[in-house]
Parts: structure tokens; sequence; C-alpha cells
């Protein structure tokens, strides 16, 4: 069980801040658990070879997501207003041509392979990259400095006076006071969001929002495959996929590190693929939601506004196989190649 | 001698039945006032009574089989547990006898001693993480795993019926051991517990085949779907309640439907938010005996037949006494609920975000309401009509609607507590929140409802005085223990000095729980309290001034209540130490997220959770968490499995 350490003064400065923030009203952190990948039919075996660890995994853990945490709050202070991508529908149509040859943009938005926010040139493609070993997705310490243009999130509940302002990060707000359970904040949150939706000018293109009976898809979990819990995001926070993803990006961070630290992942035990077709799989990231209709679809399609109207969850993927989404997955990759 | 006369005593069996219960009584009163969950103990001789001899002759002679008897009409456990101290035969004869095993901190006592202890158990409750973990005030990972004790019970207590849980952490695996384990299994609940996915509930609803009572009440759910529900076979008729309120995926509704319609004993069903308004008729339909309803959201359009066919089902539901949901209430359907108001009992609006001329029409119909929650919209006009309306009003909870505390632009304020309290004689439970309140509400409120058992005031802007006087709050809370005798858990907020302490320390004798927040000046009021309150069982605390002195003074009281959390106060590290040196059966546990490299005896720490136990320092504490070692040199260890 590896440790980590994300340099010490990083972990100062989010001492002071998370001290007085709220810094875990947005996030619902699930204690360890036995969360197997329950879409595979493995999936009870998995879950048997993970529960053996269960008793031995209760330590550190929550470290790792009070760290999780603390960074993500440090980076949410550090931060500066991000130029909004502006998407259109125009996004969606279906066009002829190499996939190399489209805007960056697209590209970045297809595959969010979740490296650093650069924007990727039209010719770079991301599983030529994962080839070549470059596009890793450990994130090292520095790189959760690198984000800094996270737009500035309100963890919390919508306000009803500013919908797309900052948050007052300078009003210290106290945890757990009032105290009101997470339950029925939650609850509330969503609730006034959704009511917010037919009032606010920002999002015209969002019917969804503003349809009154619509689930609202603000408060989504994302889980991650191999991780031992979820965590809850809040999708009205981010403005573009680059912001999803870099976020994403730093709260799973350690469990990638972990996992190529002790060989390639933990309850990997069902495939008995050779260590580098493991790296090469495994360095690639593919987040997927969950549609309305319930449908998996791979993030970065649609939209925008579309995406936080219909995702209703999220999931990290390593390995194609797991939602049948591989023959998809699997062609995509291969017509790149 | 003994066989005869005893048969001969049983035959006059009324009498020795009420003297046996007087005996039972009369130990209870004198020597086990303070006991609530159950402790094993060196057994204690039997105390002298000023008895008869040959009464306390009997006692030692009575067959098995009679105290058996006596000991089914033994119902509440704090009674059992006093039973038990009497004797060792009491005591064998009540842990046989036990059915219904409450562990107030799971850490308290080890899953196998009380798996051990009671052969013929049929129902556990355990309570898992400290109540201010609703708060996020404990760390997640803090521990409050059910894993250790259902495995337990499972190998030991298989014929056990019930489970509930409050708080703590369940696993799927969890939830498949009991299917798999518990061939009776009838009833599962689930208060503000989290770490398992519907995956584990299906596990539930698939195999438990007596399945009765399915609840998760604001769990934190994996929601991978809403499949689960198609689990329940379709030879399940047996299922009494199900509340599936705090999922977030949509269920199939066929599945629901059809479940209904071979459920004829269902009484309670609490739909989650995703349950669509024009789909809830033809759940009624299918489920006119119901008593509890749980509603979806309720905020579709729907056209006028479909309203006029709505409104007929709801008005078919005669048996209907408890009604919540209510999601996103629009005030236009609000004409639907009023065939359901005249036998309303208990009504949960404190999700729907009405104004409060729609909740007066809504609430002048309620005259049975016993149970009312609902938000700070419905204002001090709105709790006057309460009072005026609802007099068999027993308890009422006030929620704030604003995210902030300078969003309420409600007129909520103290007038409003007030009018209840005045019109509504049987009110004794009360959770209000509000941003600031005076004295003079809280004497009036005392002086009009002495029978209050539970009273929390939330003043939610922290170290708020009398508005009017600015005066601290200590004489308003000071009326409330005075008056109210039967007082068993208070919540103070608002600003309040080391007198408020000392009055409640005084008077709130039988008070057994207690929260504080922003409150007191220095160790006395922590002194008052632990010296004062007889009864306490639960002390909470966060952003106190205090700490050390009062906390070793007392140390033993620490031992007659179950927990006491102190956050955010001036704890020493060295005082910690000290206490837990001085209390063997104390677990001193400290929690800091952020541990500072060297821990000298005067720096302070993040929090502190104390328990009684006797299974001594626990084994699956997190990183974070620190169990205070017994023996000084070693100062803290963290015992874990690795």
């Amino acid at each position: 069980h590896t440790s980590f350490n994300f340099s010490s003064s990083s972990s100062s400065l989010s001492l002071s801040l998370s001290l007085s923030l709220s810094h875990r009203k947005g996030f619902t952190v699930f204690s360890k658990s036995l969360y197997a990948s329950t879409v595979t039919p493995h999936s009870s075996y998995l879950r048997m070879s993970e529960s053996v660890a269960a008793e031995h995994d209760y330590i550190g853990l929550s470290m790792e997501a009070a760290q999780m945490s603390d960074n993500k709050t440090k980076t949410r202070d550090n931060n500066n207003n991000k130029n909004d991508d502006v998407l259109n529908f125009k996004a969606t149509e279906l066009r002829l041509g190499l996939p190399g040859s489209e805007s960056p943009e697209r590209v970045d938005q297809r595959f969010l392979s979740l490296k650093s926010s650069c924007p990727v040139s039209g010719a770079k493609r991301v599983f030529s990259d994962a080839i070549n070993g470059s596009t890793k997705w450990v994130f090292s310490p520095g790189s959760a400095t690198d984000v800094k243009d996270i737009k500035p999130a309100v963890p919390v509940k919508e306000k009803k006076s500013s919908a797309a302002a900052a948050p007052p990060a300078s009003k210290a707000q106290v945890v757990g006071w009032p105290p009101i359970r997470s339950f029925r904040k939650n609850t509330m949150a969503s609730s006034q969001s959704q009511k917010q939706g037919g009032s606010d000018n920002n999002n015209s293109e969002t019917e969804g929002e503003a349809k009154s009976g619509a689930e609202p898809c603000l408060y989504v979990k994302v889980s991650m495959e191999g991780a031992p819990y979820l965590r809850k995001i809040d999708l009205k926070t981010y403005k573009s996929y680059v912001e999803l993803s870099s976020a994403l990006e730093e709260m799973f961070s350690c469990f990638t590190i972990g996992q190529f630290g002790s060989h390639g992942g933990c309850g990997r035990d069902g495939l008995n693929e050779s260590r580098l077709t493991d790296l090469l799989r495994g360095s690639e990231y593919f987040v997927t939601y969950e549609d309305k209709d319930s449908d998996w679809m791979l993030v970065g399609d649609v939209p925008w506004e579309m995406f936080i109207c219909s995702c209703k969850k999220l999931r990290i993927m390593k390995s194609f196989e797991a939602i049948g989404l591989a023959p998809r997955v699997m062609e995509k990759c291969r017509s790149r190649n | 001698m003994g066989a005869s006369s005893t048969l001969l005593m049983v035959s006059h069996g009324h009498c020795l039945l009420c003297l046996l219960f007087s005996v039972v009584r009369f130990i209870y009163i004198k020597t086990f006032n303070s006991f609530d969950s159950f402790r094993i103990k060196s057994l204690p001789s039997l105390p002298s009574l000023s008895l008869s001899p040959s009464l306390v002759l009997m006692d030692r002679r009575f067959p098995f089989k009679v105290l058996e008897h006596i000991f089914s009409f033994v119902d509440s456990n704090e009674d059992r547990n006093s039973v038990s101290l009497v004797c060792k035969s009491w005591f064998e004869t009540e842990r046989r006898t036990r059915k219904r095993v409450f562990v107030g901190n799971c850490y308290a006592v080890s899953p196998l001693k009380v798996a051990r202890r009671f052969p013929k158990m049929r129902s556990l409750t355990l309570k898992g993480k400290p109540h201010f973990a609703d708060y996020n005030l404990v760390p997640d990972g803090w521990g409050g795993y059910a894993w250790p004790w259902i495995e337990a019970m499972a190998a030991r207590r298989p014929f056990l019926e019930e489970i509930r849980l409050k708080r703590m952490v369940v696993t799927d695996e969890c939830l498949e051991k009991i299917a798999a384990s518990f061939r009776d299994f009838k009833t599962l609940v689930l208060t503000s517990c989290e770490g398992f996915s519907t995956d584990g509930i299906a596990a539930i609803a698939s195999t438990c085949r007596k399945l009765r009572d399915l609840e998760l009440r604001e769990c934190i759910v994996d929601d991978l779907g809403g499949d689960w529900l198609s689990y329940f076979p379709e030879t399940s008729t047996s299922l009494v309640s199900l509340d599936f309120s705090c999922l977030d995926s949509e269920v199939k509704l066929s599945d629901l439907e059809r479940l209904l319609s071979r459920s004829p004993n269902l009484k309670s069903l609490k739909l989650n938010r995703s349950v669509t308004l024009d789909v809830l008729e033809s759940l009624l339909r299918r489920a006119p005996q119901l008593v509890e309803l749980g509603t979806g959201s309720f905020s579709d359009e729907l056209d006028p037949e479909e309203i006029a066919k709505l409104t007929k089902a709801l008005s078919e539901l005669k048996q209907l006494k408890s009604l919540s949901g209510l999601w996103d209430l629009l005030p236009e359907y609000i004409p639907l609920l009023y065939s359901l108001c005249p036998r309303l009992t208990s009504l949960n609006l404190s999700y729907a975000t009405v104004q409060m001329p729609d909740l007066i029409d809504l609430l002048s119909r309620c005259s049975k309401l016993q149970k009312l929650w609902v938000m700070d919209l419905i204002e001090d006009k709105g709790l006057k009509t309460v009072a005026l309306c609802c007099k068999e009003l027993r308890e009422l909870r006030v929620f704030p609607s604003g995210a902030d505390l300078d969003e309420t632009d409600v007129t909520l304020t103290e007038q409003g507590l007030v009018s209840v309290s005045e019109g509504c004689p049987k009110l004794e439970s009360v959770l209000y929140f509000c941003v600031q309140f005076t004295n003079a509400a809280l004497v009036s409120i005392a002086k009009n409802r002495p029978n209050f058992r539970c009273f929390r005031l939330c003043v939610m802007e922290p170290f708020a005085p009398d508005y009017r006087t600015q005066q601290p709050l200590d004489e308003g809370f000071k009326a409330i223990v005075e008056r109210c005798k039967d007082l068993r858990r208070l919540s103070v907020s608002g600003l309040l000095t080391d007198k408020a302490f000392e009055y409640i320390g005084v008077h709130a004798k039988k008070l057994r729980m207690l929260s504080i927040a922003f409150a007191g000046d220095s160790d006395l009021m922590l002194h008052h309290l632990l010296s004062g309150c007889q009864s306490l069982k639960k002390l909470e605390i966060r952003d106190c001034p205090f700490g050390d002195t009062a906390l070793l003074e007392n140390a033993a009281k620490l031992e007659t209540m179950r927990s006491l959390w102190m956050s955010s106060c001036f704890v020493s590290f060295g005082a910690c130490k000290q206490l837990s040196q001085k209390m063997p059966r104390l677990n001193v546990e400290v929690i800091d997220e952020h541990p500072p490299k060297t821990r000298p005896d005067s720096s302070p720490v993040e929090r502190i959770y104390i328990y009684r136990t006797v299974a001594g320092p626990r084994l699956d504490t997190p990183e974070f968490v620190w169990t205070i070692h017994k023996s000084p040199e070693v100062g803290v260890s963290r015992l874990s499995i690795r």
C-alpha cells in the first residue's frame, strides 16, 4: 500500500485554507467500501479479491481523501478566470475526414484523456501519445499546481443572487454550520438551481434546466475503475470539458500513482495481458457518462451544455472491455492508427 | 420445601408477579438509574433490600422458567439491563430471553460478545459514527463498519430477523452476507449509512424470501440504476414497508406496479424523487391500503384529466396517516392533498418549497396533525395557523430554506415558536432554525410548554445575543431547563456564558443528550455540565474555549456516559494522555487530519472522541485517528490490522 507525498508546501498552504473553508461541502467522499466494477460479469470475482483486502485498507484512504480535497481546495483558490470555450451545436455535426484533421477543441473533448490542460493540436492524436508513453494519467504533484485555470467553484448550493459569479471565498464558511444534514443540503441545492435555471440567462440553450420536472443534472457521482470509493462533483462549477478533465485528474490522481506503483493495479486478476499492454491500455483513461436514457457514452461527443443536461453519472474506465463501449472505442483507436 | 412452595406461590401468580415487579423496580430506581445500554461488569452481590427474608430466599430458588416468564413482560432494554445486574441467575435468565438488542456505540463492545450473550436475539440495532458526522465534522473513513457485526451474527445467530443500523458503513458484501445468512430475515433499516450500492439492495430483495421492511433513510448509495427493484421475486408478497427515497435513479414503473399489486400488506411506501407525478396515480391505485406515503417529485405538468384521476386516487387512501416527499411541490397541486389532510398525523413538507399562503391553506385542514416538518417559508403567520388548527401537534421541525445565513428573507422569528408553544398543548419535541432569538421568547416558551422532552434551538448566527437586549441567552435557557423537568435532549446556540451551563447542570436532571456550539467562556462550563447533569449520556461540543481542566476533573463521569465529542476546543494532547491513563475503560481517540510533526503535551488536538468501552481500543482506525495508549510512554498508538 503506497503512500503519497504531495509537496509539503502545498499541503501546508492547504492546511490554513481548508481550516477556514468549507471544502467538504461539495464532496461526498465515500469511505472505504467494496465497490467492485459491478458492470462486468466478473464483478463478483473481483469483489472477492478486494474483500480480502478490505480489512487492511482502512488505513490511509481518507488521509488521501483529505489531501485530495485539500489540493482541490487549493487549486480552486489559486484561480484565474478562464476564457470559456464557446461550444455550439455545430460541434455535434458528423463530419468526414481523418480524426487528426479536426479542430483542436474537438479532439481534446473527444477523448478526455485528461492530460494537463494545454489544448491539443489537431495533428496530435491521443492514442499515439499513449503508445509513446508521454501521456500518462499519472499526476505528478506539479500538475496540481499547473491547473490554475479552473473556474472558481462553489462546491455548495447555488446562490440565489449570483449564478456564475465568483464564489465568496473570502466569506469564512464554517464546516458543519448551521447543522443541517448533507442529504438535505444536496437536495435543496439541486432543487434551488432547478428553479434558477428557468430565470438564468447564461445558458440559453439549456432547455433541460428550465423544464420543470427534469432531473437536476448537477451533482453527479464520479467513479473510477479500481478506485475504492466514489467522488461527487457539481457539474455546474465547470464550464467546459477541459476544466472538468483537470478536476477529475486531480481527484483521482492518487489512485493511478498507487496502481502503477503496485504493478498494474489492484484487482486486475482477470486480465492476463502482458505488462506492457497493460501499461499501454492502462495509461489511456476514458471518461464515460451515463445519460438520461441510461446509455453509457463517451464524454466529449456533445457540446458542453448538452452534456451537463443529460449526464447522470461519470465513470472513468481504464480498460475498454468493461462496459460494451469496447467495440466502438476499439474501432476508434484502430481507425486512428 | 422448594418446589412445592414455589408452585404454591405461582398459583397465586398475580400478587407474586406484582411483588417481583416491585422488586425489579425498586432495584432499578435505587441503584441502577444511570445505565442505558448494557454493560458487562462484575456482578454486584445481591443488594440488601428491606424485604422479608423469605422473599429473598425465594429469589434464589426461583426456577428458571418462572423468571423467564416474568422477564418476558420486561420490554425496555433499560429495564432489562437493570434486571441483568441483580444477580447471576437473573443475568443468565435475562440474557437467554432478550430478543431485541440495542448497542448505542458499535465500538463499546465486541460483536462476538454480543452474539454469544444473547442466543435468542432476533433484532439488532447498532449506531456507529458520532452524531456530528451528520454535519461533516467526522472525516470519511473514520470507522463504523458494519461488517464485523454482520459476520459475527451470520456465524452465530442465523435466526436474526431484523437489523437496524445508523451512521454506519455498510458494504455490498455486508448486504450479500445478510441475504445469504439469515433465513428468516425480515427487516433492514439503514439510516444515514453509506458504502453500498444498489447491487447490495438487489441482493437483499432477491434472496430474502420473507422480507418485510426495506428502508433506506437518507443513505448515501452508489446508485447503479433502478434495476434492483426488479429483483423482488414474483412470489414475494410479504412486503410491508419500502423506502427508497434517497436513491437517485429511476426505477421501472412496471416493476413497481407489479410489486405493489402483489403486496397486499404494504403499509409504507416512500418513493424517490425520480418517480414523476404522472405515474403516481397508477401506483396509488394499486396500493390503497397505504398508511404512509412518500411521493416522488410533485411538479410535472398534468392535464385536467390526469389531475382528476390523481385526486381520486389520493382520496381513495382512506388509511393514510403520514405524507412525505412532495419534492418541488407546485402550489397549484396543493388542493389535490386536501382529501388527505383531515386524517393526517404526520406531514413532512421539508422539501416542498411552498410559500406561506399555500402552506396555511394546507395546514389549516390538518386538525389531527401530530408531527410537522416544514421549512421556514412557513413564517410566523403560518405557525400561528398551526397553533390554531393543529391542536394535537407533538413534534415540530422548522428547517432553513436559504442556502446561507444572509439569504433568509423570510419572516420567521422567535414569535413563530412562541405561538406554537402557546397553542399546542401536547408539543414535546422541537427543532427550530432561526436567525435570532430573545430571552423573553424562551421564557414564555418554557412557561407555556413545560412538557418538552426534546428542545433543539439553532440560532444560526454564531454568538448571536438576544437581539433586543443584547444579553446572552443564559436566562432563556435557564427557564427552559428549570421548567421542563422531563427534558431529555437539548441543543443550545446563540451567545451563552458559563452561567447558562451552570443552570443546565443544576436543573437538567433528566437530560441525556446535549449539543453545544460556539458557547461558553471557560472550563467552568464543562465542569458544570459534567458534575451536574446526572443522566447525561451524550455530550457533543464544538468550537468552545475550554478543555483540559474540566475534563480531567470529571473523568469518572465519562464512564457513565456513552460518548463525548469535542472539536475545535482547547484540549491539549497532554490532557488526553492523562485522561486515558486515568480511565482504563475509555477509548480516547484523537482525530487529526493535519497532524503536527511532533506532539508536545501542550499541543492542541483538533477533535477528540471519548467513549466507554469494554472492547479495548479499536483495530480499524484510519490514519487520522489515534487511540491514546493507556501507558504514558507510548503516547499514541494506532493499532490496525495490516
